[in-house]
């Protein structure tokens, strides 16, 4: 299928997941167990099956997943509007990220139907039958949908994320012109919601070390900015068989960003800056 | 926060095959195929020097199914592997980005190396059939 925006769902694939042992490399803690099923109430009209990843640090039980039946008839047209209905009436422990509900906050960014997403802007009527959710790939869980994101912050602080002069400031602001603005656009735009990086496998079996999509792509929108007068610096600072050279092109983090950013563009041109600059 | 007894979570476990990340495992897996079929041309080497007894087993065995299946999958994985590079070096020259380009261009490799390996043992087949 010829996908054109990272938004159309992928309606036919051979495979719902890779061929792999559920448990390889899974350690005992992190083993998830099925959990219950809490039936949609007596009456209900269009029902909807939601099968929802639970993990709850004050039980020391094991991850489960539990199926919650939502009655679409009285939900809003949203997986969010869908968790919040859950929260509000059938489940008040269920814990998740949200706050702007409008795909501009980044908050309630996981993992729908196999792939990452925000929970605000994907609709349900674009979910499978059965809708699964995730917390975000390969990140320790603090509580249910809520994946610990320290060490990601961490990563995008380490490219310094602000504007770098040796000049002395200017006496007003310092201008742009039209053309030196236009190279942020695609790049300033990053709400920061980790979509790309959780879901790049490089930043899976290296991300201790790989800096992955989001804060790469960060690092290239302080490298396109005309009034940044650090790119030597910060070049060198990528310059790594691991920060940098870990990304082979997968290029799951273009399919995946729910901005409709290019990561993987914006790795490739810190790259091509590099051979450049050595060249 | 830093929890270490916090369960992981799932990964590949659960994450969704798609185009961009099924090609970029095969890239992978097409190369180690392509080193170990390098071994093969070692041995077919080896076993024509030590003569025509050993080089008459290696021979019944290529052209066995089991034999015959592995040299079409190294075909395949040579022109698979060939066809990825090239759109490989497009990248890191900066081109081909746009998500509809990645898509295009991905089956597009699908496509051509399939086709690849089709001709050239059809090319070979005819050959034989002809040349004997």
């Amino acid at each position: 299928m010829l996908i054109r925006s990272p938004d159309q769902v992928s309606r036919s694939t051979l495979l719902k997941r890779f061929p792999v042992p559920k448990n390889a490399g899974v350690d005992a803690a992190s083993r998830i167990e099925q959990g219950k099923v809490w039936p949609a109430p007596p009456g209900a009209k269009n029902v909807k099956r939601f099968e929802i990843y639970r993990y709850d640090p004050d039980t020391g039980e094991n991850p489960r997943i539990d199926t919650y039946e939502v009655d679409l008839a009285s939900c809003g047209p949203m997986v969010l509007d869908a968790l919040i209905k859950i929260k509000n009436e059938i489940d008040p422990t269920l814990t998740f990220r949200r706050s702007c509900r409008d795909g501009i906050c980044g908050s309630c960014s996981m993992n729908i139907d196999g792939t990452n997403w925000l929970a605000c802007t994907r609709f349900i009527a674009d979910t499978a039958k059965r809708a699964t959710i995730y917390p975000l790939n390969h990140l320790r869980v603090i509580k249910d949908l809520v994946p610990d994101l320290t060490h990601l912050y961490a990563q995008y602080a380490s490219i310094e994320p602000w504007l770098k002069t040796a000049t002395p400031a200017p006496e007003r602001e310092q201008l742009q012109s039209p053309e030196d603005r236009k190279q942020l656009d695609g790049y300033y735009e990053c709400i920061l919601c980790f979509n790309c990086t959780s879901g790049c496998p490089s930043h899976w079996w290296n991300g201790d070390r790989f800096l992955g999509p989001a804060a790469l792509l960060q690092a290239w929108r302080w490298l396109a900015d005309s009034r940044d007068e650090a790119k030597g610096q910060r070049l060198d600072d990528l310059e790594d068989p691991f920060r940098l050279y870990r990304c082979h092109t997968i290029l799951n983090c273009t399919r995946t960003c729910p901005k409709g950013l290019n990561p993987g563009k914006a790795i490739a041109e810190i790259k091509k800056m590099i051979v450049q600059q050595k060249g | 926060m830093k929890d270490d007894n916090a369960p992981l979570s799932p990964a590949l476990q659960i994450y969704r095959p798609q185009l961009t990340s099924v090609l970029s495992f095969m890239h992978r897996l097409t190369g180690i195929a392509l080193s170990l079929g390098s071994l093969l041309l070692i041995t077919w080497l080896v076993a024509g020097s030590m003569g025509s007894s050993a080089y008459d087993m290696l021979l019944s065995f290529l052209r066995s199914w089991t034999g015959l299946l592995l040299l079409f999958g190294w075909t395949f994985a040579l022109f698979y592997h060939l066809c990825n590079g090239i759109r490989h070096l497009c990248w890191d020259a900066g081109y081909g980005f746009e998500l509809k380009t990645i898509y295009a261009s991905g089956w597009m490799v699908v496509a051509a190396s399939l086709s690849l390996s089709m001709a050239t043992w059809l090319i070979g087949i005819y050959a034989m059939a002809g040349g004997a």
